[in-house]
């Protein structure tokens, strides 16, 4: 089934968003999920589009891993994480007959299966649609980007580490940034995790709080960066 | 390779040369006749080419960011630390190669001879190849689909000339998709010695590690053991453990327990790791006498000791 605009899954969808980052545990799927809930708190009804299948972690951040998907005249009901059905989900994790079994398909495959995610999922009506990557550049990436298309995403948050490897101090040669180029895509914004830590220290000097740190940061962030727009 | 259509099925699927998508590929009519389902000659190839080679260890993850270029980097610093010993690294995250900086190597290019890719050196006796070397500069982005990727690493395996190798590492991205695919089926007829995977101790990197160690079993890929990094963290002030990532689930410990495959050891979050990958230097001769130094110290030699166990026993095979 082609991905068309008069297909009516992805119409009653008011933004969609990408979350991406070349580099893998740097956060997508946590950050993917935090973004979910506060848009949740702030009134609005959210969606999750999970297309890591090799390694889908939302339903278990959602603590819906036990759930399965469902179908309906227009494809696949999503898994609803509330009792409000405030937040939808989609991933391949619902599709696995055991939580273990392991996804191990060349990108063929799996560009049949996120253009189906894309298309045949019944969303519904929905204020934002948070689309949670695999860390790389490859298949997944390139095949929801073309599927999603035709419904102007809005953009694409970039989630990095301060580590120079992850994310490089130099803005204008991040490397997802030219991800972002190839893909035609707009930056939003920019996250940085891992950016401050402190250590706890000994139960005996708790404070009233029940935590306390030695005030000492690690050097596991040695700045903070910012990575600002990228323009069209 | 540049004719590949989007959508194309795969060379060895039944649809190939027979799907929608194969019209007008250059490749149709090789693909419809079942030339495509044949054994690659590559895997020939790249046994013959393989023979040099003493042991073979993959280290994978079903998790990213874990740690496995870090692992990698400092295994082959390890066991290059013998000067007796020939390691070498490739680095076939095709995506996102970060063995290049890691091991200092950054702008370096390879040379052709002839007898083909030279790796590039670290040491005299540790040799690494990674895509990173072939791209224009270190922060182009590398966005290429499947049998792109796998054609890139044939020629890793094929192409490159190792020479007398009594070590080959080599480093994979997250997942278990094409480039898992490829190296195993590449590397079928020439035998590989294990698999070390890498986790940390936290539920959400348990889960896809659980996979990729089904991965190892579907494919008959042996594991050599689990190692978990970023296991507790020791502030540099006042010496005590925080965990950053509880092991709410028990951590590696209980998921080894459960899967029945070895714990090869814990490795501490130290923040001079990742200086010293920033660096492209080893942590093992920075801060030798780190907590995560000393562990990975011993994971090391647990690898060689398997390594070592495993050739004893295909001598014992041959002389029988």
């Amino acid at each position: 089934m082609e991905a068309t605009q008069e297909t009516g899954n992805l119409t009653g969808i008011r933004q969609i968003i990408l979350v991406l980052s070349g580099k893998g545990g740097v956060g997508k799927s946590t950050v993917s999920t935090e973004l979910a809930l506060a848009l949740r708190h702030s009134g609005k009804k959210v969606g999750i589009l999970d297309v890591d299948l090799c390694g889908p972690s939302i339903p278990r951040m959602l603590k819906v891993q036990d759930k399965a998907v469902h179908q309906c005249d227009n494809g696949w009901v999503p898994v609803f994480v509330d009792q409000e059905q405030t937040i939808s989900l989609m991933s391949v994790g619902f599709l696995l007959e055991k939580p273990d079994e392991a996804v191990v398909w060349r990108g063929p495959k799996k560009n049949a299966l996120i253009k189906q995610f894309v298309s045949d999922v019944a969303w519904g009506d929905l204020d934002y649609l948070i689309v949670d990557t695999p860390p790389g550049t490859s298949d997944e990436h390139i095949s929801a980007v073309e599927a999603l298309r035709p419904y102007k995403p809005l953009g694409a948050i970039l989630v990095t580490t301060p580590q120079a490897d992850k994310g490089g101090a130099d803005e204008e040669k991040h490397p997802t940034r030219n991800l972002l180029i190839f893909l035609k895509m707009k930056s939003c914004y920019s996250v940085v995790s891992f950016a401050f830590l402190y250590c706890k220290v000994e139960e005996s000097e708790l404070d009233k709080q029940g935590q306390l740190n030695c005030g000492q940061p690690s050097n596991l962030a040695s700045s903070y960066i910012s990575v600002p727009n990228t323009s069209k | 390779m540049e004719a590949v259509p989007q959508d194309c099925p795969g060379t060895s699927s039944a649809q190939a040369g027979r799907g929608a998508s194969c019209q007008g590929c250059p490749n149709q009519r090789l693909c419809a006749s079942g030339a495509g389902a044949a054994p690659d000659p590559a895997v020939e190839e790249i046994r013959a080419k393989m023979r040099t080679v003493k042991h073979k260890i993959l280290v994978l993850s079903g998790k990213g960011g874990v740690g496995k270029s870090t692992f990698s980097a400092h295994l082959a610093h390890g066991l290059a630390e013998d000067e007796s010993k020939q390691v070498a690294l490739l680095d076939i995250d095709i995506c996102g190669p970060s063995i290049p900086k890691m091991m200092g190597l950054e702008g370096e290019q390879v040379h052709q001879s002839g007898s083909g890719w030279s790796p590039v050196y670290v040491e005299e006796n540790l040799g690494v190849m990674s895509v990173g070397f072939l791209l224009g500069s270190p922060d182009d982005a590398v966005i290429w689909r499947g049998p792109k990727k796998n054609g890139m690493i044939k020629q890793f395996l094929r192409d490159v000339d190792w020479g007398e190798i009594d070590y080959l590492i080599v480093d994979t991205p997250p997942g278990t998709s094409d480039e898992h695919l490829s190296i195993v089926q590449y590397l079928s007829a020439a035998h590989i010695d294990g698999a070390v995977i890498i986790t940390t101790p936290q539920e959400v990197s348990l889960q896809d590690v659980r996979k990729e160690i089904n991965f190892c079993h579907k494919v008959k890929l042996p594991i050599i053991g689990v190692v978990e990094n970023m296991s507790g963290f020791i502030c540099p002030k006042c010496k005590n453990e925080s965990q950053i990532f509880p092991p709410t689930t028990g951590g590696a410990e209980v998921m080894c327990q459960d899967l029945k495959v070895p714990l090869l050891g814990k490795v501490p979050l130290d923040p001079q790791i990742g200086k010293s990958c920033d660096n492209g230097q080893s942590f093992l001769t920075e801060v030798p006498d780190s907590p995560a130094t000393l562990a990975y110290r011993d994971i090391i030699q647990r690898i060689q000791d398997f390594c070592g166990l495993h050739s004893s026993k295909e001598e014992k095979l041959i002389s029988c």
